[in-house]
């Protein structure tokens, strides 16, 4: 699903993201990524929804090697990708159900479907009976919930979340992690970047360690090949 | 692809459009007094030029009225008697391109001189008539433009009788010089204007998308292609040109109107039933068309300029 060939990416003014980075994540796997602050976590998200472009190395993603993609091609692979962000990214005069409903409307789906759709994927969250409500009327972990299900509602294949729990407490934490586990047993793939060791450990899933740009580590979940 | 959704599929995408077209509309009246403002100022900076090519139009009939109209009226000297100038009216309605001669002989030229200027005690107190014989000649159909009424105008000043030879087209022609004049002018000042109003549209829309810009960036996080981020600011554009249009025929309608009681009131004194006339039906369709499309090309060029420089993060 994700393959990392020797990846590097500078950013202009010489600041180092990563360098070097190999791996690959085979589709249905569910992976975390961790590291220190500035570890080049978030950068490494950013080359496989293409927010950012490598600069060096070859990315492919879903089969799509991402280096040679055209720009007019990148709103078709974001629409592949689901991502979620510690700042929620939501549209703050539009309702919850707007919101979810916004990449369904981007790639032109019908009046009907999307409603379905997106009142499927509120539900799945937890949040049908908030539908009309703004996101600020809502809690941050509620927010967070909005965010999914604007990630899962067009079914992609791949989610990535950044910090998805980063200002959450233990109990929200756990289950915004519990929703993510429930989107995998279906089939979805999931690269998780997160500080939160002691989540990621009781979670038990393979850990991809991230050091100051490089790969630093690798470990499988136990009981598992 | 199945057939249906191969049906539906343009009907999904008018649906879109109107969404997006509604959805900038609503934006526009929820702001809608900064929205209209806009809107003014485009109308007034439409209006101007349009007012003024109306204004044009309208001397146009009047000049063109007359045009074919030309009289000439030749003054004889003095010392040529009525008889004499009988004897030379006659002569001239031989001629081969004049349509008729009328004689004014001295005695009703002064009578009508008499009648029209109030001095009528003054002149009583002449012996004599000081007024020459008139012949007024109305050049065959064929001759009665403008230059070649001068032609006969010319002939007709070497006639040993002649005096003063008019041709009453004189302030037409340079009614009709003058508005050929003020037409470039209007040209000039309409794409002045007209580019005046892109600057506006395009600057209200470099606003519009700055102050968007988290959207922006969310929209295109989501897989939003530039044409869809486009849409809405387009729509704006067209709405802002659209109503900017329908303010400038708004300010020309209520400006003929307010015109028209005056104008027809000088024309009466005229004699003339001349009718002040306003835009019609396809003057105002395309002053919409133009607006309107005036109002895309200035958020296209806003929306190349600023669109691609929002990229998330
Ligand atoms: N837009 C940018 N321009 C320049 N340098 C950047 C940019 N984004 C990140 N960097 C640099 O790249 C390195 C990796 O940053 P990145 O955001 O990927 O780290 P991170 O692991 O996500 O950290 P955190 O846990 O704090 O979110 C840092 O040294 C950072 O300064
Ligand atoms: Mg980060």
């Amino acid at each position: 699903m994700i393959h990392f060939d020797n990846v590097s990416k500078r950013y202009p003014g010489g600041h180092t993201g990563l360098s070097n980075v190999s791996f690959r994540i085979e589709a249905e796997e569910m992976v975390f990524l961790t590291g220190h602050s500035g570890a080049g976590k978030s950068t490494l998200l950013k080359l496989i929804g293409l927010l950012e472009r490598s600069s060096g190395g070859q990315v492919h993603v879903n089969g799509r090697n991402l280096t040679r993609l055209k720009n007019s091609k990148i709103p078709y692979h974001r629409r592949e990708v689901g991502m979620i962000f510690q700042d929620h990214r939501l549209l703050h005069d539009r309702t919850v159900f707007d919101n979810v409903a916004l990449p369904l409307v981007v790639s032109g789906l019908g009046h009907k479907e999307t409603g379905r759709r997106v009142r499927a994927a509120l539900d799945k969250v937890g949040l049908l009976h908030k539908e009309k409500e703004p996101p600020v009327t809502l809690s941050g972990g509620e927010q967070q919930r909005v965010g999914i299900a604007r990630a899962v509602v067009s079914k992609p294949p791949l989610l990535l979340a950044d910090e998805p729990t980063g200002n959450l407490d233990p109990e929200l934490s756990r289950e915004i992690m519990d929703l993510f586990s429930q989107f995998n047993q279906v089939g979805v793939t999931l690269l998780i970047a997160t500080h939160d060791i002691e989540l990621i450990t009781r979670m038990n899933k393979r850990i991809l360690t991230l050091k100051k740009g490089t790969l630093d580590g690798d470990t499988q979940a136990e009981g598992s090949a | 692809m199945s057939l249906s959704t191969l049906l539906r599929a343009p009907q999904i995408w008018l649906q879109r459009h109107a969404q997006v077209a509604l959805s900038s509309l609503g934006r526009l009246f929820n702001n809608s007094l900064a929205s209209f403002m806009t809107c003014a100022v485009i109308g007034i900076a439409l209006a101007l030029p349009i007012g003024l090519h109306v204004i044009l139009n309208n001397l146009q009939t009047i000049s063109g009225g007359w045009d074919s109209g030309a009289s000439i009226s030749l003054f004889l000297e003095q010392s040529v008697s009525d008889e004499q100038a009988a004897a030379l009216a006659q002569k001239l309605r031989l001629h081969q391109r004049i349509e008729s001669v009328e004689l004014v002989r001295k005695d009703a030229a002064l009578a009508e001189f008499r009648r029209l200027s109030g001095f009528a005690e003054a002149l009583e107190a002449l012996d004599n008539n000081p007024l020459p014989a008139l012949l007024v000649i109305q050049p065959k159909s064929d001759y009665s433009t403008a230059e070649t009424a001068q032609l006969l105008v010319r002939e007709l000043g070497l006639l040993p009788e002649a005096d003063i030879v008019q041709l009453d087209l004189q302030w037409v022609r340079r009614l009709q010089a003058i508005t050929v004049i003020a037409q470039r002018a209007v040209l000039v000042l309409a794409t002045l204007l007209g580019l005046a109003v892109l600057l506006i549209i395009g600057n209200t829309i470099r606003l519009e998308i700055q102050n968007r810009q988290a959207e922006i960036e969310i929209t295109k996080l989501i897989g939003a292609t530039n044409a869809f981020i486009r849409r809405p600011f387009l729509y704006t554009g067209f709405w802002y040109g659209l109503f900017g249009g329908i303010i400038a025929w708004l300010l020309v309608a209520i400006s003929v109107t307010l015109l028209r009681g005056p104008v027809s009131n000088l024309a009466n004194l005229y004699e003339s039933a001349f009718d002040l006339s306003s835009l019609d039906w396809m003057n105002i369709l395309a002053l919409l068309a133009g607006s309107a499309i005036l109002g895309l090309i200035g958020s296209w060029l806003a929306v190349g300029k600023h669109l691609s420089a929002v990229e998330p993060s």
